[in-house]
């Protein structure tokens, strides 16, 4: 797993743009508290003499301030601007396209970008990629192809929740009767790192989620895969896993496609061996954290909605764990 | 009649008898030598063990997300005298049980999460250090 700082804008996101703002405010801000000190030190101690107070009412209270905020305002709404409708060239390239008329098209159209619809539900996210050629499920873990915009539908699915990836982008109210948009791209591959942001009930905290930034050819394999319902178990072990999964009920709540388990109010497991991590995101995914998961759930994440498993023999909760990681 | 007193070799012979009693019990406390894993070094099974997540289904002193009750908690671990209730918690059984707990108790829910063998010794090593 290629992990990312959590904490460090990847480039070519919108972490990026807001992070370039903010740095062009912090740094504008100094110089400006830098001179104007200079001018108290200098009133302070220098002997008194005649100053223009025209001059510097005029030049220093009106014009300075006026030139600065509004270049800054034409600034920050080229940012906003450019979060919204974000394919890759920047701010200024935005703002150029924003005053020549002819080159809109720019801007506004990415060609058709891959929509993925994010639901936030206590505590874990349902991911549904949108697609004309058949959608598919998986849950706290989204993959992107490298420097390609996805537009993210953001919706809630019981509570307030916030969808926060910081290397990203900023963070997005999932608001229960709404719907957000999201605009993500990263240049860079690998895996960041994300989090509810919006107190949501009490496993708030372990809420994560993985974006995955994956090279284009691996993506398009990626995706092919999800779509897929799960091949039939390779041999009799992971059979006795299958055959545990559906005898004890797991598809009441959970969807595997290909076998008629067909709940809907847990993840979608059709591919759960493909995933990075588990429980969103508190477990890595292998055979032994998979048996923790099942059978001790309420130990890793009280309050969960999934109870623990109970009703397995050793053998069938290995055959079960060994099964689902065979899911990829 | 009172007792005879005691001569001045006999009572530090009952006193040297006393403390020998108290040192002694304090040498055989429940703390026998340390169990040593040929080829395994505690400080890195320690780190795979976390690695590797063992705390989604044990507790394990001094990993604290290790909070999993689904399999025995490994707390004085050094201490249990069997494995799975049935094989001497010896370094040989533990590494073998460790690499392949099915293939040593067919019923076991335990995966086998550490089948290479320099990773079984390790995490042994670092084992036999919770006493």
């Amino acid at each position: 797993m290629n992990m990312q700082p959590t904490w460090q804008p990847a480039s070519g996101s919108g972490a990026a743009l807001i992070h370039e703002l903010a740095l062009t405010l912090y740094i504008g801000c100094a110089l400006i508290f830098v001179f104007v000190m200079v001018l108290l030190v200098r009133a302070v101690f220098s002997a008194p003499r005649p100053i223009r107070a025209r001059r510097w009412l005029i030049g220093g209270g009106l014009a300075f301030p006026g030139i600065v905020l509004s270049a800054l305002l034409v600034y920050s709404l080229a940012v906003g601007g450019a979060l919204a409708n974000y394919n890759g060239q920047g701010v200024f390239r935005f703002l150029l396209d924003c005053v020549s008329d002819s080159s809109r098209a720019l801007f506004t159209t990415v060609a058709r970008p891959l929509r993925i619809e994010v639901t936030g539900r206590q505590w874990w996210w349902q991911v549904r990629y949108i697609e004309d050629d058949g959608e598919f499920e998986l849950a706290n873990e989204l993959r992107l192809p490298v420097g390609r915009p996805v537009d993210l539908v953001l919706v809630a699915g019981d509570v307030i929740h916030s969808f926060w990836v910081p290397a990203l982008a900023g963070k997005v109210d999932m608001i229960p009767g709404r719907a957000n948009r999201l605009r993500l791209k990263s240049d860079v591959p690998g895996v960041f790192r994300g989090n509810c942001a919006e107190y949501c009930g009490g496993q708030h905290a372990l809420m994560g989620l993985l974006v995955v930034v994956e090279p284009e050819e691996d993506f398009a394999r990626w995706r092919e895969r999800q779509a897929q319902p799960a091949p039939p178990p390779a041999d009799d072990f992971l059979a006795l896993g299958r055959d545990a999964f559906l005898r004890a009920d797991c598809g009441d709540c959970h969807t595997v496609r290909g076998t008629g388990a067909a709940g809907t109010s847990g993840p979608d497991l059709t591919h759960v061996g493909s995933r990075e991590m588990l429980g969103a995101a508190v477990l890595d995914n292998h055979i032994g954290t998979l048996g923790g998961w099942i059978a001790g759930t309420q130990d890793q994440k009280p309050g969960s909605l999934m109870p623990d498993t109970r009703s397995l023999s050793g053998v069938e909760l290995r055959a079960l764990s060994a099964w689902l990681e065979s899911l990829e | 009649m009172s007792r005879p007193r005691l001569g001045p070799l006999a009572a530090a012979i009952k006193l040297a008898t006393i403390l020998g009693a108290i040192l002694g019990t304090a040498g055989c406390s429940d703390s026998p030598s340390p169990i040593t894993v040929p080829g395994g070094d505690a400080t890195r099974g320690r780190g795979i063990v976390a690695e590797r997540q063992c705390g989604a289904c044990h507790i394990v002193p001094g990993i604290r997300s290790a909070r999993g009750r689904v399999g025995p908690t490994l707390a004085r671990f050094a201490h249990r005298p069997y494995l799975a209730g049935k094989w001497p918690n010896d370094p040989e059984h533990l590494v073998r049980w460790l690499r392949d707990p099915p293939a040593m108790a067919p019923h076991t829910a335990m995966p086998a999460v550490l089948p290479d063998d320099a990773a079984a010794r390790d995490a042994a090593a670092f084992l036999y250090t919770l006493r």
